[in-house]
């Protein structure tokens, strides 16, 4: 039986917020842009499949800085979208550019190095890895050793003054000889996951499979290894997927800490309450179309959204 | 290269080609309705279809029948040869399942390892044969080539005027055989009700036990029609050729394997066009070029074929799509 | 067995290791390399029943003790495209017979290549290509294999892979048997050649007599190949393998150049495969094709699984197990496979994860435990 109990040491925002200043500058990404450019840009998107519409003429734009919120009830279209803009389907008409460049056709893992992460609606980690294991791999996206570079530790780096290790011959050591990339980068990937993990509040338990984690672990996990490879544009796929109030006032939080450290926030949910409490702009597609635009406010008078949300009452409660 | 040489006799390495590939066909049965269904290569297929081939001797041994047979007796005992082949094929099919995979799958064992157990099974069941029971019984059982009688005389019925190629009876009843056997199996699957309970596991086993669909029964089935239909191919490998041996199903069930990859994998029509493909290819690459090289003919066609159409080439579907 | 098993690894021996001080630990594995080095003269009661020339037909222990050290080599190699990448391989066979074939074909003055070199350069009949010029060929010929048999196939489905390297060891083996020009067919390359050395006795150095020698060869290889292995185990690389082991697409959305990463893990695999025959075949000093029939890539694998898969002991385990048990007992030589047969089936399925499963919770960095109390506190 999952345990479901909310990690202590994120249990509110404020709290966080007073332990967490230790180590955020480990954690902070650095962004190639200003505060509410265009991050990503759906450009009149139009995708079928056969004879079916999934998205019509669908066009909006991710701003830098922002989190935006892409809501919908079941069937329409958000997670197509969303894999159209995470590279998985091609547009039949239109563009999605990301920083201006169009991201179509390309590789899953390249557009993971272009600067988008996502999470998946059903929890897709590396079970038989550790946690810490699993951040390690999103850290591993920036990484630049080699095979060879590993097996040899033939690439040599001069380290910092901080770099360098305490004791004394080894010290000396690396003063003449270098340190190895693959050592430098090892020991701050480390260091870096610890510290996602300890941001997403799960760092008591880092050392233990991502299978045998709670459920509310595992979520937050996604979370921590889709941000340790620096995205600009973080997306996440129903986080709050098979959470209780308490949980999803916590992920709220964690939302908004997120986008604190310089990323910019796609959120996909069902739940309008979350979606409403911490966007700042939303989009709402039904049976493939925008139908609306606009602030949280705005979005929840559209008597169009309203309409749409009256045929799933459970989710809009 | 000798063109000449295949141009010459196109008629008969056609008509050869034809008759491995329906051998290969049947075969490819079994290994492409277990993983249609479970996703799983059945390595001791070939030793089914092994069991086949020892069991159509034993019928013929007990009975006593041989080439001077009158022709009730070769008829006879052909049926014969042939329902107890089937059987013991699908006997042996289903033990493998039995004893190898669903103990595992009751553990939610990784994929590998039912690979590892059916390796186990394939070698214990070539043992059997190639070690045990000549221990116990001495020959014919061993390690060496052993003759089985033609109880089905060769010869030619009719010849096809113009190409002047003579068909013989063994020709035509493997290949009528081997193409009555798949119709009948595609029938089956496509139109019984058992054979929607196979396609609906194949395309996805969670609905189709929430549809009440009994995954276990279909998993015996699939194993038992394999089998059966590797019992099949073993009388008609045995009219055709008169010899077995402990180990003749490894490349017999390597090239059927090849041939159900080549139509498309979970396909069972892709496994008629894949072996009837690979047998033809084989007999005009060593028309042309050197048979020594025979095996490797089929491998490159395999990677060639699958460099460019990596679903084979009627795509895989037992039921419909596969995710 | 599988609850005494589980009772051994309620004792978490492993936790201990991992919680014993340096120097410890050092000392200890000193101590069983130590031992390991040893082996071949081994004859302390009890102990020395483990070696398997105890009776007249038994076989040479040496002998069999350099057999088991270049099945480890090829456990761990395989290990790597298994165990770690989860890339299913079964003609590793084939790379084996590589690097066996390379030694012999430019080593070898029976060699009709190197017949061929002689009489087109003006060489004498006593030239060939000498031995430490063999070894980068060797595994150059073997990495290229690697490589052309991976590149169009490891974007195939994982099954697949496994049919058409079943493939590829056939093809090798086929190949070295029909071209009778340049790898003198069936008859097989006699006098391949050995490691230079001084000459002791009026005997080379490395000879067909004294085993142990070649022992402590391929022993120092397998030493220098686990840490190296292990190297990458606990890298970026390693945990991309794991990674594309336990959900490729997601590996891949995660920045994991899965195709890249699976390349290499092959191209390691074959280059260890193909050390692995190099020593086998320079030990026999004789090469023929039905040395590496299909039933070797299943054994391989099998040891491997029964090992523990994705576990380097596990595999050291297997390969020790699969190689010594049928010499120790020789005398069923009839029955080995069959044995075998059984044995797979039987562990497989009373322990699915193999005898000694990998560790990987605790398989993790020196500091963890350091790590996980700061995390408590902070927690």
């Amino acid at each position: 039986m999952p345990d479901l109990t909310t990690p202590s040491s994120a249990n509110s925002d404020e709290a966080v917020g007073l332990e967490d200043t230790s180590d955020h500058d480990l954690i902070e990404i650095e962004t190639s842009g200003a505060v509410g450019e265009t991050l990503l840009e759906v450009d009149h998107v139009t995708l079928r499949f056969g004879g079916v519409v999934a998205l019509n003429d669908v066009n909006f734009e991710i701003r830098r800085g922002e989190i935006l919120g892409l809501i919908g009830p079941n069937g329409a279209g958000k997670t197509t979208c969303f894999n159209a803009m995470t590279g998985v389907y091609t547009p039949t008409e239109g563009k999605i550019r990301f920083k201006g460049k169009e991201i179509a056709g390309t590789k899953p893992h390249k557009i993971n190095h272009l600067g988008i992460a996502r999470t998946f609606q059903n929890i897709r980690l590396f079970p038989e890895m550790s946690a810490l294991e699993n951040v390690m791999v999103g850290c591993d996206a920036r990484h630049k050793s080699s095979v060879v570079g590993v097996l040899f530790r033939s690439y040599r780096v001069r380290p910092t003054e901080a770099e360098l290790p305490e004791s004394g011959i080894r010290r000396s050591l690396a003063k003449v000889f270098g340190v190895s990339r693959h050592t430098l980068e090892e020991r701050a990937g480390r260091r870096r996951s610890m510290e996602l993990l300890r941001f997403v509040g799960i760092a008591d338990r880092a050392h233990e499979l991502a299978r045998n984690l709670p459920y509310g672990y595992q979520r937050r996990l996604e979370i921590a290894r889709a941000l340790a490879t620096e995205p600009e544009l973080i997306c996440l796929d129903e986080p709050a997927a098979g959470f209780n109030p308490a949980e999803k006032e916590d992920l709220m939080g964690l939302i908004r800490r997120i986008r604190d450290l310089g990323h910019t926030v796609l959120v996909i949910e069902h739940d309008m309450k979350l979606v409403l409490g911490v966007t700042d702009r939303i989009v709402v597609l039904e049976f493939g179309s925008k139908i609306a635009e606009g602030t949280p406010e705005e979005v929840a008078r559209n008597p169009k959204v309203i309409a749409a949300y009256l045929g799933e009452p459970d989710d809009a409660a | 290269m000798d063109f000449d040489n295949l141009i010459n006799g196109l008629d008969r390495a056609t008509l050869d080609g034809i008759t491995r590939g329906s051998i290969y066909a049947l075969v490819a049965l079994g290994y492409t309705m277990v993983y249609g269904v479970m996703k799983l290569i059945n390595f001791a297929h070939s030793e089914v279809f092994m069991v086949g081939t020892w069991t159509v001797l034993g019928v013929y041994t007990v009975i006593g029948a041989t080439s001077s047979s009158g022709l009730g007796m070769v008829i006879g005992a052909t049926l014969l040869a042939l329902l107890a082949a089937m059987l013991a094929s699908a006997g042996t099919a289903l033990a493998v399942e039995r004893i190898a995979y669903r103990p595992l799958r009751k553990k939610g064992a990784p994929a590998l390892i039912f690979l590892i157990t059916g390796i186990g099974c394939s070698m214990v069941l070539v043992e059997v044969f190639g070690q045990v029971l000549r221990f116990f019984f001495g020959p014919p059982f061993g390690r060496v080539t052993v003759n089985i009688p033609a109880v089905l005389e060769t010869k030619t019925v009719f010849t096809i005027p113009g190409v002047d190629l003579a068909v013989s009876n063994t020709r035509i009843l493997i290949i009528v055989g081997a193409i009555v056997m798949m119709l009948a199996l595609d029938a089956f699957v496509n139109k019984s009700r058992l054979g929607r309970g196979v396609r609906a596991v194949a395309q996805d086993p969670d609905t189709a036990s929430l549809m009440g669909v009994n995954q276990e029964r279909v998993i015996m089935l699939v194993f038992v029609l394999g089998g059966a239909m590797a019992g099949v191919a073993a009388l008609l490998y045995t009219v055709q050729y008169d010899i077995t041996k402990f180990d003749i199903g490894f490349i017999i069930g390597l090239k059927a394997f090849t041939a159900a990859v080549l139509g498309g994998i979970g396909n069972l029509r892709g496994a008629l066009v894949g072996g009837l493909f690979l047998g033809i290819v084989e007999v005009y690459a060593s028309a042309i070029w050197d048979s020594s090289w025979t095996n490797v003919y089929a491998f490159v066609v395999l990677v060639v074929v699958l460099m460019f159409r990596p679903t084979g080439i009627l795509g895989e579907s037992l039921g419909k799509a596969r995710a | 067995m599988s609850q005494i098993l589980d009772a051994y690894r309620g004792l978490r021996l492993g936790d201990r290791w991992d919680g014993a001080p340096t120097v410890v630990r050092w000392a200890v594995m000193l101590l069983v390399i130590a031992f390991a080095f040893y082996l071949p003269y081994l004859n302390i009661l009890p102990f020395a029943y483990i070696r398997t020339d105890l009776t007249s037909s038994g076989s040479d222990w040496a002998s069999v003790l350099f057999l088991v050290v270049v099945y480890m080599i090829v456990a761990v190699g395989l290990n790597v495209v298994i165990g770690l990448a989860g890339l299913l391989d079964l003609g590793y066979v084939g790379f084996y017979a590589l690097g066996a074939y390379s030694i012999a074909l430019f080593g070898s003055t029976n060699s009709p290549v190197v017949q061929a070199m002689q009489s087109k350069f003006g060489l004498s009949e006593e030239w060939a290509v000498p031995f430490a010029v063999c070894i980068p060929i060797a595994i150059t010929m073997s990495l290229i294999a690697g490589v052309f048999l991976g590149a169009p196939t490891l974007r195939l489905r994982g099954d697949y892979l496994a049919i058409v390297t079943l493939g590829f060891g056939e093809i090798i083996r086929i190949t070295a048997r029909n071209l009778d020009n340049v790898t003198n067919g069936a008859a097989g390359i006699t006098q391949v050649p050995v490691p230079p050395g001084p000459e002791i006795d009026g005997r080379a150095f490395f000879n067909t007599i004294d085993a142990e020698r070649w022992y402590w060869l391929a022993l120092t290889i397998l030493i220098l190949i686990i840490w190296l292995a292990r190297r990458l185990e606990h890298s970026r690389v390693g945990r991309a393998w794991l990674a594309i082991r336990e959900d490729e697409d997601a590996a891949s959305v995660m920045g994991v150049a899965g195709f890249k990463f699976k390349l290499w893990a092959f191209a390691i695999g074959a280059t260890l495969g193909g050390l692995a025959g190099l020593l086998f075949g320079s030990k026999q000093q004789y090469v023929e094709p039905n040395a590496f029939m299909v039933n070797l890539s299943f054994l391989f694998v099998a040891m491997v699984v029964i090992g523990g898969s994705g576990n380097i002991f596990g595999a050291l385990l297997g390969a020790f197990l699969l190689t010594y048990l049928p010499e120790r007992f020789r005398e069923f030589v009839d029955w080995r496979p069959f044995a075998f047969g059984v044995a797979l089936v039987l562990v497989m399925i009373l322990r699915p994860q193999g005898l000694v499963p990998s560790r990987r919770r605790a398989r993790e960095f020196e500091d963890r435990r350091h790590e996980a109390e700061e995390a408590a506190a902070d927690a």
